[in-house]
């Protein structure tokens, strides 16, 4: 790809990029968010056209108009968000769009010819399973044969990990290695430093819609890659703190609580925790061992079946939102856009998300816009959040920007206990840092900060002390400055340290 | 070959779409009409130059137009105050059936009282009724999560069968017991006609004084107070709205209860302004509920849009009655009403995409 120039209202995205994949090789794409790597793929598989530039394989000039066409000639994406029909069988998905000369689908044959594939690639999947029964990680391993079977030569994965467990992704590594080793390449786009170390050969780095460098894996450390991705030194270390936490000044204790998931399940199995004032308490864990409906209880969105809650001494009545808010409960979900934020509405909608019912956001039920507007503006530059003004919707600002502006909303809650979910999941390095911070001079200011996570890094570096949840239960409780990415890794695995010793 | 034009996803909504697509959707609707009218042997200039002199150009045509947006104008606002909630009430016709009822009760019940508390206890009486029927539809499904489609569609057949029933079929307290041959409701008396109001040589049914009035508070309403913030919340994300602590089950009653008010007092207005009794036959024929649903969708859910377009609507249906004869059948009107609702969806494409023109080879090789 030579010369990509891919324009959008108001912004480049591609500017003279530059970018080569050679057969038989992982090359990882490398960029913050906005780095402009996702519009290059698509520019790759004819879903966009550049406005400049040229795409070449196998040193002819080429020129797609859909990705159907982009598959014809061997390069297969796939999407962070997947492309199945949940009701259809995984065989019937990988067929589908084939153009067929008779009336039938002969699925017996593909079911056979899918097999094959899937052995030789090491790929577990049952081809006549159905999509909804399959976890995320195996849907992407779908998706991953869908190419294969298209005749894809060239495979493109935009962001594959941010939806799998580190077992689903080491896996998935696996799978990409014995691709390349049949000759077959692989394009790898990520944010995550780690992993591309671990599965690149060659990376190529994106700042601001250029191309920065590439170069190879093995001459390049972690640090360096961090450097020219956000073009300044980024240190993750362990965040200084100014006041020392107080666990035994308790202003959330969590006692014996039990709560189902959305299937009825037992998602909770007395759960008792405390959170101190100042402190920051993380839990660790796989994603789906519980996490989410332990937030959820907490912010009174989803009722316990047993035992109690209380924030500062005083029980909450369970199940309550509002009781939940007034007792001085934040809670910062996972999914900021859809549960934590209303996609479209404003970013001054958003605000008030929380305070629109009482004084000063509103009186007598009449919203007061003029208050509302400017407190938005103040809150805008206090949290230097990037928006064109405070009326766009909140779906169009960056990941980031997102982000503040829900913490931003959180935080002026002035709340005793603060309940984060993924806090920078998703997020670039410089509004990862951004983040982190505010969630540090939040504690500094004396709320208890409990932090849930499976990005043990950021554990390590912002917790006084780590929880680990396996199966709905809290099966570790170390101090930070006693605790090993191996022991928590072994507890988040469902292992235990004293069998460990034996 | 390709085709040169593509459509590209807008990643923003420009202001001037609000009012240019549904200009160009009518510009249009025009066009296609015109196609079909020449087809058929009509010189289409001379046609919409009727229409126009017919629906809105005399003093005359106009104050009669006012008269057929009047419903058109309730129902209208009824659908967009449910839509907006992401609640397809298509009960609106039969939430105006049961406001006629309860207008008339109020009307033949409370005919020895002054004019305004006639009036006043019609429009009372049109929106509880017209309001606790659709309420019908709201507790079902907040209550059983039934599907609001088929709950307000079946309620209007209900409806119709019930009205049909106090005229033709019971000696009920609006039949009026004089009529033997045809069965007809109780005639209200003079002092409970609601009186147009006149602004130089144009007279404007009260009904529609009170449709601009109740626009301009479901306007407020849903844009400046806590309950239309709510909803909105509802309207776009559930999951947020479960997060901010609203609950959606007081809001799908309320306003399925709020949407049938409104159905009913255009209900009410039909009794007060035009038929002066309760018309069985006559207002089921009219089928305004369902015409509520169109002014909605060309508003665009905007309860002050929704206003003009029962206007513009009412134009249309009342040159429609001028122009048809022998040789002008009644189905070309709804032709041209129905090419208007066809563009009108299609320019709702337009909202979201925008139409490029796409490189061609012609200029070169740039993939």
């Amino acid at each position: 790809m030579n010369g990509i120039v891919k324009r959008f209202p108001g912004v480049v995205a591609n500017d003279g990029v530059n970018f080569e994949a050679r057969a038989g090789e992982v090359h990882a794409l490398l960029g913050e968010n906005g780095a402009g790597k996702s519009t290059l793929s698509n520019v790759l598989t004819g879903l966009y056209r550049p406005d400049e530039g040229t795409v070449s394989l196998n040193d002819e000039i080429v020129h797609f108009d859909s990705p159907r066409i982009a598959l014809e000639r061997g390069i297969g994406m796939v999407h962070q968000h997947f492309r199945l029909v949940n009701s259809f069988t995984v065989a019937e998905n990988i067929i589908l769009g084939e153009r067929s000369s008779s009336l039938f689908m002969d699925t017996s044959a593909a079911v056979e010819r899918i097999s094959a594939l899937a052995t030789q690639y090491g790929i577990a999947v049952d081809p006549s399973a159905r999509i909804w029964q399959l976890s995320v990680g195996e849907q992407q391993r779908v998706e991953i044969l869908k190419a294969l079977y298209h005749g894809a030569k060239v495979l493109i994965l935009d962001e594959p990990t941010a939806v799998l467990t580190p077992q689903e992704a080491d896996s998935l590594f696996r799978v990409l290695r014995s691709m390349v080793a049949e000759g077959r390449t692989v394009i790898f786009i990520s944010h995550k430093l780690d992993e591309v170390m671990a599965v690149a050969d060659r990376i190529t780095v994106l700042r601001a819609g250029k191309t920065v460098s590439t170069i190879e894996c093995a001459t390049t450390t972690t640090r360096d890659l961090a450097r020219l991705m956000v073009g300044r030194d980024v240190v993750f270390n362990r965040v200084i703190r100014a006041n020392h936490a107080e666990p035994n000044n308790i202003v959330l204790q969590v006692s014996n609580i039990d709560a189902t998931d959305d299937r009825g399940g037992q998602a909770l199995k007395s759960i008792s925790l405390t959170v101190g004032k100042s402190e920051i308490v993380a839990i660790a864990g796989v994603a789906g061992n519980g996490q989410r409906e332990l937030a959820e209880v907490i912010g009174g969105m989803r009722p316990s079946t047993r035992g109690t809650i209380a924030v500062n001494n005083e029980v909450v009545p369970n199940g309550r939102v509002r009781k939940a808010m007034t007792a001085g409960v934040s809670h910062v979900p996972e999914d900021r856009l859809h549960t934590g934020l209303v996609a479209d509405h404003s970013v001054e909608d958003n605000l008030i998300l929380k305070s629109y019912r009482g004084a000063p956001i509103s009186k007598m039920s009449v919203l007061r816009r003029r208050v509302i507007r400017a407190q938005a503006k103040e809150t805008i530059e206090k949290y230097d959040v990037k928006t064109p003004d405070t009326i766009t919707p909140i779906r169009l600002l960056s990941g980031g920007n997102v982000q503040k502006v829900l913490l931003a909303r959180e935080f002026d809650s002035l709340p005793s206990v603060m309940v984060v979910s993924s806090p920078t999941r998703g997020l670039d390095v410089g509004a990862i840092e951004n983040v982190r911070k505010r969630l540090v001079d939040a504690a500094d200011s004396g709320v208890g900060v409990l932090l849930i996570s499976e990005d043990l890094e950021e554990i390590f570096a912002l917790a006084d002390r780590i929880l680990v949840m396996y199966e709905g239960s809290i099966v570790g409780n170390i101090p930070a400055a006693e605790a090993n990415r191996e022991s928590i890794g072994l507890l988040m695995g469902g292992g235990s340290l004293s069998a460990e010793n034996n | 070959m390709q085709s040169p034009l593509r459509l590209e996803r807008r990643l923003t909504q420009p202001k001037w779409l609000n009012w240019g697509v549904p200009l160009l959707s009518l510009l249009g609707a025009l066009i296609l009409g015109g196609i079909v009218l020449f087809a058929t042997g009509k010189n289409p200039i001379s046609v919409y130059a009727r229409i126009v002199e017919r629906g809105f150009a005399s003093t005359d045509a106009f104050s009669r137009t006012l008269i057929s947006a009047t419903p058109f104008a309730f129902t209208g606002l009824a659908a967009s105050v449910a839509f907006r909630m992401g609640l397809i009430n298509i009960g609106g016709e039969g939430q105006l059936y049961l406001g006629t009822i309860g207008a008339a009760f109020a009307g033949i019940a409370f005919q020895d009282q002054p004019t305004a508390v006639i009036i006043a206890t019609m429009i009372i009486f049109g929106m509880l009724f017209g309001g606790a029927w659709a309420a019908i539809v709201g507790i079902l499904k907040a209550k059983f999560s039934t599907n609001e489609i088929i709950t307000s569609l079946m309620l209007n057949y209900v409806a119709a069968i019930f009205l049909d029933y106090l005229i033709f079929n019971s000696s009920s307290y609006w039949r009026d017991p004089k009529s033997y041959g045809f069965p007809t409701g109780k005639r209200l008396i003079k002092n409970a006609y609601w009186n147009d109001i006149s602004i130089g040589s144009i007279e404007i049914p009260f009904g529609f004084v009170v449709a601009v009035v109740a626009a301009v508070i479901v306007w407020f309403l849903y844009n400046r107070t806590r309950f239309g913030y709510e909803v909105g919340v509802i309207a776009s994300s559930p999951n947020a709205a479960r997060y901010a602590g609203i609950r959606a089950r007081w809001k799908i009653i309320t306003v399925m209860a709020l949407s049938g008010a409104l159905a009913g007092l255009g209900g009410a207005s039909d009794v007060g302004d035009f038929r002066h009794v309760l018309d069985a036959k006559g207002v089921q024929i009219s089928g305004y509920g369902y015409t509520g649903i169109v002014v909605a969708a060309l508003a665009r859910l905007n309860p002050l849009s929704a206003i003009f377009v029962a206007v513009f609507l009412g134009g249309l249906s009342n040159a429609g009655y001028a122009l048809q004869g022998p040789d002008f059948p009644s189905g070309l009107v709804g032709t041209l009403q129905g090419l208007i609702l066809f563009t009108a969806v299609a320019g709702e494409i337009l909202t979201r995409y925008r139409i490029k023109r796409q490189n061609t080879i012609a200029d070169g090789v740039i993939v």
